[in-house]
């Protein structure tokens, strides 16, 4: 989906306020969220990408005021309410007050992940384009390369392809690729001597 | 009555969120004992830069664990007995006086966390996030990262399963140094790109 979560190239978001050190956890809620949510994918049987859509479903307003931990919380209690291990009436009536979730999913459910694509259709230094299309489930495809023609620097070997396995019990492996983008072709008004790599399963690939 | 209804006005309301999830989750059963306790210690104590920093000092020292280290970073990193979840498949890049090297996830937060810890705020809020991919030089001079404009630029978007640590390089007048000292001189910021050292 071309969510909130999809940041890349956005502009008005404001300094990035650093700090050189700081603790694992601030508060021990940010703690007890991180552990809830290990939990909650855990009975749920939820995939990494049906965990990552979880909160980039967050309403935006939410999501660009709220912190790391929070959304954790939120993406951990939705799942928790979608996979039935809670009601979120039973949230709202034991926190005493409004419980936000993530909205709905908005893709149909996989049925057919299709074959596995075992052999790597590119290799180091081939031209590839990627392709320009908006799913309306979870992706790892940032917006901010769709359409954009970029070279193959590094193969990296078949993993599951999130797209598949955040919508459903099917999956589909294929190789994913570190592919370079000349930031000139990125943004047109991209710094001198700038390149982005962005990794890429096979199937958000064609060829030139 | 909920176990955290004795003080509810001194919780903030996202605090009062998390202790209804616990609660409700421990009431089915779902929590195993101490296992909040357990994650809180691994991700405080166990996991952090000090790991990376160890990475960085051995490559500076040892030029053939270097070498295996830029070929293959996963493996390397586990001779030092470092691994576990986000560090599978890890890719180790070099900095080098023509090359900088940085490190973002535009669409999350990924991070190399056997090696680094959990990634620090900044890293996870949107205007890094955001803006590292677009005008790379420009946030790293505000961040203190001033780079001759000769030096090439590559950012990283760890948008799949890879997660990337920079190797910075070894600063001068450090020949007689040991391995322990050389890992003293290693920072977070400089295995994510963000500073030179």
């Amino acid at each position: 989906m071309d969510g909130i979560h999809d940041l890349g190239g956005m502009q008005g978001l404001g300094p990035v306020v650093h700090s050189p050190a700081e603790p694992a956890f601030h508060h021990r809620w940010q703690a007890v969220a991180r552990a809830l949510m290990t939990v909650v994918a855990g009975a749920a049987g939820a995939s990494g990408g049906e965990f990552r859509h979880s909160i980039e479903r967050m309403d935006p307003g939410h999501y660009l005021t709220s912190g790391y931990y929070e959304h954790w919380l939120t993406a951990a209690a939705t799942l928790a309410v979608e996979h039935g291990l809670v009601t979120h009436s039973e949230l709202e009536a034991r926190a005493g007050g409004r419980f936000p979730l993530s909205g709905p999913v908005l893709a149909p459910a996989v049925a057919d992940a299709g074959p596995d694509v075992g052999e790597p259709r590119f290799g180091a230094g081939d031209r590839v384009r990627v392709r320009d299309w908006h799913p309306p489930g979870h992706t790892r495809c940032p917006r901010y390369v769709r359409g954009k023609a970029g070279v193959v620097v590094r193969v990296d070997g078949t993993h599951s392809v999130p797209d598949i396995e955040a919508h459903g019990t099917a999956r589909r492996h294929e190789p994913t690729y570190s592919v370079r983008f000349d930031a000139a072709d990125l943004w047109g008004d991209g710094q001198r001597g700038v390149s982005v790599h962005v990794d890429l399963w096979d199937s958000y690939l064609e060829g030139p | 009555m909920s176990p955290d209804s004795h003080h509810p006005a001194a919780m903030s309301p996202v605090e009062q969120r998390v202790a209804a999830l616990e609660a409700l989750l421990t009431e089915r059963g779902l929590v195993p004992e101490g296992f909040i306790e357990e994650v809180t210690r691994r991700y405080e104590s166990e996991i952090g830069p000090m790991n990376g920093a160890k990475v960085v000092a051995r490559a500076w020292a040892d030029p053939q664990y270097k070498q295996r280290l830029l070929a293959g970073g996963t493996a390397a990193i586990a001779e030092l007995g470092f691994s576990g979840p986000e560090g599978d498949h890890t890719v180790v890049v070099e900095n080098t006086p023509a090359v900088h090297n940085v490190v973002v996830c535009t669409l999350c937060s990924c991070y190399p966390w056997p090696t680094l810890g959990l990634p620090p705020a900044w890293y996870k809020d949107p205007p890094y996030r955001a803006r590292m991919v677009r005008e790379p030089r420009t946030v790293l001079a505000e961040m203190g990262c001033r780079l001759p404009g000769d030096v090439e630029i590559r950012v990283w978007d760890s948008s799949a399963e890879v997660r990337y640590l920079v190797l910075p390089q070894r600063p001068s007048r450090t020949e007689g140094m040991t391995e322990a000292q050389l890992a003293g001189l290693v920072t977070r910021d400089s295995m994510i790109g963000v500073a030179r050292l």
